[in-house]
């Protein structure tokens, strides 16, 4: 489903990813882990198309096309979601409002039928349902006023809403007590499907035992430096970070080997 | 003298009535002469363009021009309709109610005299407006009457033969503990380049309340200078909306005296402008009074290459202790080549005052865009979501029908997706 290539990008002048490969098949949950600064958001931001972070060689495929020649709206459309880190208020702009125009102007471009205002909210209520969120929260403007557990979850509905194919997670547990990280991570497991991937980034391994990730890389400094499977989560929580960077002279480029 | 008091301060003939007041003004505004760029007042406001241009006096064929304009929803006590300045029975209403009472002065050149004569002199504009009035209107509500629906005064631009100018007085009185709901429309029935110049005086009694809307959709071309001129009595409170979108070049003087103890004024406004639109808002609100206060916040957009101006003073006379004034301005740039001056004067002569102001200019937020288009909203309506969000901050005031217009019509202007050459 998705396909990077020895993706180099500059944020800023400076290159932040430096050579990361990665391959994600369609129904697997990979979880990328790796150390403040290694360029976890970089990636995210790359794939869903944000201004700002220059592509200065590689490639990445998605269903066979090319991702970085769409418009971040194109990319939404064919699938792709991202999860944010920091959710963005967006003051006098209605929750459910942005929500159905969001939904419509993707099945739009997909040639689907737009959804009346009732057959909206009976899908709002169901994705409301699973995550536990109140009624109320869809009256007010788009995360305005919501508390940071209440904006990561909001997140979710959203993902559970949009039924993307690839959902990019970025620190959505970062700022979660233990029971809104159980609710997000029930929101994930019930969109979990044989037809749509999942990148869960984290700077920690908690997450990873609710959601439980197929496949483990490990990113530092700007590259895959290791690959495994849920076990590697478990390693890096014990060991640290440090582990990787002493295990692993300056690569070659390319994707570590899995330990 | 330009060529635009040349073409109207010629000999035409005039009702018996009002020779004199035309007379005086025209010759006052002679000797005069418009504003230039050495006035303060009109420093980011050129009005060297239409300085060149010729009107003719007034619109002879108002009264049979076929109007198809687009009037606000809702229900009403009255609707005076004026089609470049010159009353319109046909299109207007005024029924019988209780403590309300509209008189049209075009028929009366005495009064309307009286009342252009009553105008505070020293305005160019003020002088142009008494100089060229062919007719008035007088809103009054007695003392204790609350008028329920709205009234509507419909200001209604429309080509003519050549391109006229035409001037309007409105006098609007509310007695003590007097209420009244009164919308003032302007709206073009196709582009046209006249001339208008309407003066708006509003005098509240003690305790009255007066809930007014402006909303300015005047046509695509159009030049409008208006000055709307409040005086607040004891315990009197004026709450005003205002939205500016329309017209080529408009100036608007909103002066408001606070005058009794204990008066209140909040006023909310936009403006969203598109192409060469200029509009200049210049708002100055006196504290004349102990215990007054102001609440303002006003908003402004542009586009393309249009220019706004925002002009917020407020002063606090001596003696107007435990004045509360406040005053925000903030301002969304949409293209590189637009331009918004926005000006907020804070005078104070009076101890124990709470005042606060500030003014801010910026561009849409990349992060919200970027966060809309990443759910699937195409730019276009992701950046028009956000600026109708920016607008409506300052609309929650309307009532929902009006409202909805109103957001209509932001949405059908802005923003505009190319920058003109």
């Amino acid at each position: 489903m998705l396909k990077i290539d020895d993706l180099h990008v500059r944020v800023a002048g400076k290159e932040i990813l430096k050579g990361l490969s990665l391959e994600i098949a369609a129904g697997e949950v990979h979880a990328i882990m790796g150390p403040n600064g290694a360029g976890k958001s970089t990636l995210g931001n790359v794939l869903a198309g944000r201004d700002g972070y220059e592509v200065t060689a590689g490639r990445i495929e998605y269903l066979g096309r090319d991702l970085l020649a769409l418009e971040p709206e194109e990319r939404a459309a064919e699938g792709v979601f991202l999860a944010f880190q920091y959710p963005v208020e967006i003051p006098g702009v209605n929750n459910t409002y942005f929500l159905r125009a969001a939904l419509n102007a993707q099945r739009r471009h997909r040639g689907e039928p737009e959804l009346d205002s009732m057959q909206f909210l009976k899908k709002v209520r169901e994705k409301l349902a699973v995550l536990h969120l109140k009624d109320e929260l869809l009256h007010r403007a788009v995360n305005e006023g919501f508390s940071g557990g209440e904006k990561k979850r909001n997140e979710i509905f959203q993902l559970a809403l949009l039924e993307p194919r690839l959902a990019i997670l970025d620190e959505t547990d970062s700022g979660l007590d233990i029971d809104a990280l159980r609710m997000v991570a029930d929101g994930v497991n019930a969109m979990r499907d044989p037809a749509r991937a999942f990148l869960v980034v984290t700077h920690y391994q908690r997450l990873l035992d609710y959601i439980v990730p197929d496949v483990v890389h490990v990113l530092a400094d700007g590259r895959i430096v290791e690959s495994g499977d849920k076990s590697l989560a478990l390693k890096l929580e014990e060991h640290g970070y440090a582990w990787i960077a002493g295990r692993h002279a300056p690569a070659h480029g390319g994707a570590g080997v899995a330990g | 003298m330009s060529a635009l008091l040349d073409s109207l301060l010629g000999e035409r003939p005039v009702p018996a009535g009002l020779a004199g007041v035309r007379a005086a003004a025209a010759a006052a505004l002679r000797r005069r002469g418009l504003p230039g760029p050495r006035d303060e007042a009109w420093k980011y406001t050129s009005l060297r363009a239409l300085e060149q241009r010729r009107f003719v006096d007034g619109d002879r064929g108002a009264r049979a021009r076929a109007i198809d304009a687009p009037f606000l929803p809702g229900a009403y006590a009255a609707r005076l309709v004026f089609v470049n300045g010159i009353h319109r029975e046909d299109l207007s209403e005024v029924g019988a109610v209780a403590g309300l009472h509209v008189e049209r002065l075009g028929g009366r050149p005495d009064e309307l005299a009286a009342l252009l004569r009553s105008a505070p002199t020293g305005d160019a504009f003020g002088e142009l407006n008494a100089a060229l009035a062919l007719d008035g209107v007088r809103v009054r509500v007695a003392a204790g009457a609350r008028i329920e629906a709205p009234v509507q005064i419909v200001h209604v631009g429309a080509p003519a033969e050549a391109e006229v100018a035409w001037s309007l007085r409105t006098q609007v009185e509310l007695g003590d503990g007097a209420w009244l709901r009164l919308v003032e429309h302007h709206v073009g029935t196709a582009p046209n380049a006249n001339l208008a110049s309407i003066v708006a005086a509003y005098r509240l009694g003690a305790g009255a309340r007066l809930d007014l809307v402006q909303v300015q959709d005047a046509a695509d071309g159009a030049y409008l200078v208006r000055r709307s001129e409040a005086t607040l009595g004891a315990e009197a409170t004026l709450d005003l909306n205002t939205v500016e979108v329309g017209a080529q070049l408009v100036r608007h003087d909103l002066v408001v005296d606070l005058a009794g103890r204990g008066a209140r004024l909040r006023s909310c406004g936009v403006f969203a402008l598109r192409a060469r639109q200029h509009a200049d808002t210049h708002l100055a609100v006196t504290h004349n009074a102990r215990d007054t206060a102001c609440d303002i916040a006003w908003r402004g957009v542009a586009d393309q290459r249009s220019r706004g101006v925002f002009h917020g003073a407020i002063t606090v006379a001596a003696g107007a202790d435990g004045a509360d004034a406040r005053l925000a301005n903030k301002n969304l740039l949409l293209s590189a080549q637009a331009e918004i001056d926005t000006q907020p004067v804070l005078e104070i002569h009076a101890d124990e005052v709470k005042a606060a102001h500030g003014a801010t200019v910026g561009q849409l937020d990349e992060r919200a865009l970027f966060y809309l288009r990443s759910r699937g909203l195409p730019l276009e309506l992701a950046r028009r979501m956000l600026v109708a969000a920016f607008c409506g901050a300052v609309l929650d005031g309307l009532e929902p029908g009006l409202r909805a217009h109103v957001d209509a019509l932001l949405a059908a202007r802005l923003p505009q997706a190319e920058v003109l050459p």
